[in-house]
């Protein structure tokens, strides 16, 4: 789950990570309000997407009635397709220095890495490799002071700007543990011209598996009420622009499902992967979510293990049944079944007058063949 | 041979009596693996399927010799379950559990580096070595003994492409997966290696996925190897993901792509499957050459 970025600097000031003076607002009035008390300000749209700044989605206003025109022209917008309902407006800061700094867990070492730039400020990918600083830390012992200040003295700062540095990474890591961070950026890290340094800029992303246990986190949803839902019943589901609709189970299986199909010149228009153990409740609930889209046909590959191809065959014959009854038109349907009860399952579908393939790759050509479009 | 499990491997149970513990134990005693021990929180069980149930793995170990250790709890009690596993002097690990934390993966790992634990998973279907154990979810009936080492991050398309290995009359010396986390134990890195001194594998299919950088450390190691390599990556026309954030971007730097992954693969000289019903015919002309 990504926070927005004023929940970010909320978590980091309750660690003691210093962040600029502002306020969360919603209108312009209260756009004008906080630039009165504060003095000159910037408007930053609360969104989840980075790059903001490149988007028009941060301005600078020195007025309040400046304030209020800028707060009125950001808010209700759609900045990278996201619609901004809030602005964070903060004091303007005069700034010398912008660094980079995150902790993040690196999958590949299995362990957290701590990550320090003299370049910040920019899009990180752009920093050349030779600019980043890495330095690994080993569970359970920890971000210690003196590895910290190891890979702090290769950013080139004074001693005074060191210092700081040094103590905004140990609090960041508090954060990256406490509350069970997959990534704790500060971009950027700033150095203000009394050499103490500020998070300008903060993204913290936290583990969804451990929700159970970070129950005092603000929810944010990063879906569209479609995908929520399908989350919510334990699917992962995509929404994409096509108009072939895909079933799978598992997480391999369904991306090797949408390039095959679109190897054949389909276009899927979403896909759900009902996972490795799904019962005909939950094939039949898939099914139904998928559908509603109405899109030109539907793809179902199942390749049964503990998933039973008979189950799936019975939740789809239940769900084309409840459609033809509720007068929907007949959707084309493509099945392919292999694994656990594949023949049960052909038998049951057979009987319902819906032919199952045996091939993944026969199963997506007759799709594409069936949504009326693609080289087959 | 075969690598990290046969049929000498001796598996405790964690979570036997559970949905998902007690019907895999019976799979698994169907496809010939000496299960040994079973652990549970519930005392009143004896024995299931006349596999003794303790309270603990200490127990399994001590009066059941066993050597490996399967996990079906749940995600919050994981890291307790394969801490008590890796303490009890269990060899190998394997975490079947999904939505494990991923600090609790880390702190799991590090863990058992310190004990020379080998861990498979968290998130994974298992690992099978056809014919002799199988330490897992997956369907028994697909997999027959043969040449073929098959390495995957995902259940379900490596089931795919096992089936199809297997109707093309290629059996497998064993199965890996990976598991589908982000923090993982096993690496494709550390099954090549154990594949390239297994005197049953003559060649090895790397069933990989778009993410990470696994594939193009395996395929760095895979240009030292003398077995031949089929890879078969998912993922070319995935939307691009929205987790990614820019600390991810710069572990990557790049890597992670599927462009990137076949790339790196082709010139750490593997044979490449457009499709997962290429990965038969490119493993046996590699198989014919060898």
């Amino acid at each position: 789950m990504k926070l927005y970025e004023y929940m970010a600097k909320d978590m980091l000031a309750r660690f003691g990570i210093r962040t600029p003076r502002g306020r969360l607002v919603s209108t312009p009035q209260q756009a004008a309000d906080t630039c009165a008390e504060i003095g000159p300000v910037v408007l930053k749209a609360q969104i989840l997407a980075g790059k903001r700044g490149r988007a028009g989605g941060i301005l600078p206003a020195a007025t309040p009635a400046e304030a209020a025109a800028v707060a009125e022209s950001l808010l209700g917008k759609e900045i990278n397709g996201l619609l901004v309902e809030r602005l964070l407006c903060e004091q303007k800061l005069e700034i010398a220095q912008e660094l980079y700094a995150a902790i993040a867990v690196d999958g590949a070492a299995r362990k957290p890495v701590l990550i320090l730039s003299a370049q910040g400020g920019v899009s990180v990918e752009e920093v050349a490799e030779r600019s980043i600083i890495r330095r690994h830390i080993d569970l359970p012992w920890g971000l210690f002071a003196f590895m910290t200040r190891e890979a702090v003295r290769r950013l080139e700062v004074n001693d005074k700007v060191a210092a700081g540095v040094v103590d905004v990474c140990l609090r960041m890591y508090r954060v990256f543990r406490r509350h069970d961070a997959e990534m704790v950026e500060i971009n950027p890290l700033a150095v203000l011209p009394d050499e103490t340094v500020m998070a300008v800029d903060a993204r913290i992303t936290v583990d969804d598996d451990a929700a159970w246990r970070q129950r005092d986190l603000p929810f944010v949803s990063e879906y569209t009420a479609k995908e929520q839902k399908a989350r919510d019943l334990g699917f992962a589901y995509v929404e994409l622009t096509g108009d072939i609709a895909v079933l799978a189970n598992g997480a391999g299986i369904t991306m090797a499902t949408l390039d095959v199909l679109q190897r054949y010149g389909g276009r899927p228009a979403n896909f759900l992967d009902v996972g490795g153990g799904a019962d005909a409740a939950r094939a039949e609930q898939a099914l139904e979510l998928l559908l509603n889209d109405e899109p030109k046909a539907l793809l179902v590959n199942i390749f049964g293990g503990i998933t039973r191809c008979d189950d799936v065959a019975a939740a789809l014959v239940r769900v084309i049944n409840a459609r033809e009854a509720a007068g929907k038109p007949r959707m084309p349907v493509v099945v392919r079944l292999a694994g656990t009860h594949e023949a049960e399952g052909t038998a049951i579908l057979a009987a319902a007058g819906v032919t199952t393939h045996r091939s993944m790759e026969d199963a997506a050509a007759r799709t594409v063949a069936l949504a009326g479009g693609g080289t087959t | 041979m075969a690598i990290i499990v046969d049929e000498k491997t001796k598996v405790c149970i964690q979570g036997i009596t559970g949905k998902q513990g007690s019907f895999h134990l019976r799979q698994m005693l169907d496809y010939g693996t000496r299960v040994v021990a079973g652990t549970s929180l519930e005392r009143s069980v004896a024995d299931i399927s006349g596999v003794p149930v303790y309270a603990t793995v200490e127990e399994a170990v001590d009066r059941r010799g066993a050597t490996a250790s399967i996990l079906f709890v749940p995600a919050q009690a994981a890291k307790d379950a394969a801490f008590e596993a890796i303490e009890a002097g269990i060899s190998l690990v394997v975490i079947i559990t999904e939505y494990l934390p991923v600090h609790d993966a880390m702190e799991i790992m590090a863990f058992a580096a310190e004990h020379n634990t080998t861990i498979v998973g968290p998130n994974t279907f298992g690992i099978i070595s056809p014919g002799k154990a199988k330490l897992g979810i997956m369907p028994n009936h697909i997999y027959t003994p043969g040449p073929v080492g098959v390495i995957a991050r995902s259940g379900t398309l490596s089931y795919e492409i096992v089936d199809q290995l297997t109707r093309a009359g290629l059996g497998q010396s064993t199965v890996i997966g990976l598991g589908g986390d982000r923090v993982h134990g096993c690496s494709f890195t550390d099954c090549l290696k154990h594949m390239e001194r297994d005197a049953d594998t003559k060649a090895i299919v790397l069933v990989g996925e778009i993410g990470g950088r696994a594939e193009e450390d395996a395929a760095e190691f895979g240009k030292g190897m003398t077995k031949p390599l089929v890879a078969y990556i998912a993922g070319r026309t995935a939307p691009e993901g929205k987790r990614m954030g820019h600390a991810g971007a710069i572990i990557e730097r790049g890597k992670g792509t599927f462009a990137a992954k076949v790339e790196s693969l082709r010139r750490g000289g593997a044979a490449i499957a457009e499709l997962p019903s290429e990965v038969p015919g490119l493993v046996q002309a590699a198989l014919a050459k060898g």
